[in-house]
């Protein structure tokens, strides 16, 4: 089986809800390790690109509910303002489960190029409910963990959906 | 009357019925957080279920640290050694002095009958990580509310004050730097004596000195110690050295940057300093007096 994306003719069998909160659990994890200084201004929101991948691969078994429970996870373990999190998340999880048909139907490369402006609403739900509670604007390069996010995505693209592969039967031959 | 047929599929509300309900519940803990302050069992609960996360996402820059400590040569060792046998004898001098000086000023504070200077008890914590967050400077310690840490505790180590604690959960507490920019400390100008409020910018090895005259006594190389008239850290901790002091006659103030003396990003582990202080109690507030009309503007 050679590793590269799904193509659009290939049937996956349906993604483990068990492996969808190992990946979740997973991003959290990213996101708690000691990120400091300029890694963590570049550093992408793991949590978000991969909630944002299931938001569209599985929108019917990771949605809002999901996205607002990790968004407020998210709140406690970086000590910001309650809900900041939460509400960025919801926002994704619309974007995502709305424009889910859409993104499926590009190649992975236009997919990445999809998944850049959703991953910015994240960002810019946050700066502004944070300017509006009296914070400063942390320059151009808060932006850029978008940027690195979405490079995450063909990566993603290409690993996530391995479990999900049909199992090759005896019969066919090996290309 | 036409009745649309059943669905094929149930699917709950829409997308964007869900939407607008998880914003609203955002927007209502956002308000409920931010202005009054309502959400901190909640806060509490959920912290004890992410606790493991932080404990564990913790553990690799923990166990890095500890090989790097067991590698340590033994000419390196050695080194430090002698260099704190040194700066032991160069500190018991003056250490013996100031079992005398202190003796002193007890003495001299009876005469003057002024109140008695308080040492703060000290708890050693250590950093975890520092707070994810662009727009704050914070870090999380492993001592909370469990080892009796409470909100508004200074935070030092051994160079000077680190900040405060501003929120504190079952097992580990949140501690705002000085650097960050909703935070202030009181000082006073080890040299002049003046006293001044010294802000955080926001981003890391700059303090402002905030409000003060033109003609201010401060040059930089300044010390900056804590004077103590807030409440909430104990006077006469180290806290910063004046960089430069810019004196412009188009402002009202003097631009003044100080930098910090503790090791405000680099810090692993601190003191969580607590300290009371017998502070009179509040004359009592004047009755209320009946709302006038107020007068229209201009």
């Amino acid at each position: 089986m050679a590793l590269r994306p799904p193509q659009s003719h290939e049937i996956l069998r349906p993604a483990r809800p068990g492996f969808i909160a190992l990946t979740l659990a997973a991003a959290l994890f990213a996101n708690l390790l000691p990120w400091t200084g300029a890694a963590l201004l570049i550093k992408p929101d793991f949590l978000a690109v991969i909630l944002l991948y299931w938001c569209v691969r599985e929108p019917r078994k990771i949605g809002f509910a999901v996205a607002w429970l990790l968004g407020l996870t998210m709140d406690i373990g970086n000590a910001t303002l309650f809900g900041q999190h939460a509400l960025a998340y919801t926002l994704l999880a619309y974007a995502g489960v709305t424009l889910h048909r859409r993104v499926e139907r590009f190649t992975i490369a236009q997919q990445t190029l999809q998944v850049v402006p959703m991953l910015l609403l994240v960002q810019v739900a946050t700066l502004l409910v944070r300017m509006a509670a009296g914070a400063d604007f942390p320059g151009l390069l808060y932006f850029s963990g978008s940027l690195t996010g979405a490079a995450l995505w063909p990566l993603l693209s290409t690993l996530l959906p391995l479990p999900q592969r049909p199992k090759a039967s005896p019969d066919q031959l090996a290309i | 009357m036409e009745h649309s047929p059943p669905p094929f599929f149930k699917t709950g509300p829409t997308p964007l019925a869900r939407l607008l309900i998880f914003s609203a519940l955002s927007f209502m803990l956002l308000a409920a957080d931010a202005r009054f302050g309502y959400l901190a069992p909640l806060r509490q609960f959920v912290s004890i279920v992410v606790y493991p996360f932080q404990r564990i996402a913790a553990a690799p820059a923990d166990i890095l640290r500890r090989i790097g400590e067991f590698f340590v040569t033994h000419s390196s060792l050695r080194e430090e050694n002698a260099r704190l046998l040194q700066e032991m004898l160069a500190n018991s001098a003056s250490l013996l002095q100031l079992k005398a000086l202190q003796a002193e000023n007890r003495h001299l504070r009876e005469l003057l009958a002024a109140r008695s200077r308080i040492t703060p008890e000290a708890r050693p914590a250590e950093v975890l990580y520092a707070a994810r967050d662009p727009f704050s400077r914070k870090v999380i310690i492993d001592q909370g509310a469990r080892n009796e840490v409470k909100a508004g505790q200074a935070v030092a180590d051994a160079r000077g004050v680190v900040g405060q604690v501003t929120r504190v959960y079952p097992w580990l507490a949140e501690v705002t730097l000085l650097t960050d920019k909703g935070h202030a400390v009181p000082v006073q100008n080890l040299r002049s004596g003046l006293r001044g409020v010294l802000f955080g910018v926001g981003h890391d090895g700059t303090l402002e000195l905030r409000f003060m005259p033109l003609s201010a006594d401060v040059q930089p190389g300044d010390q900056l110690v804590t004077s103590g008239i807030d409440g909430t850290y104990p006077p006469g901790l180290p806290v910063a050295e004046v960089t430069t002091v810019e004196r412009d006659a188009a402002l009202m103030f003097a631009r003044i940057h100080a930098r910090p003396l503790s090791g405000v990003a680099s810090h692993t582990h601190v003191l969580v300093l607590s300290w009371q202080r017998d502070v009179p109690e509040l004359p009592a507030e004047p009755a209320p007096q009946p709302k006038r009309r107020k007068g229209k503007k201009g």
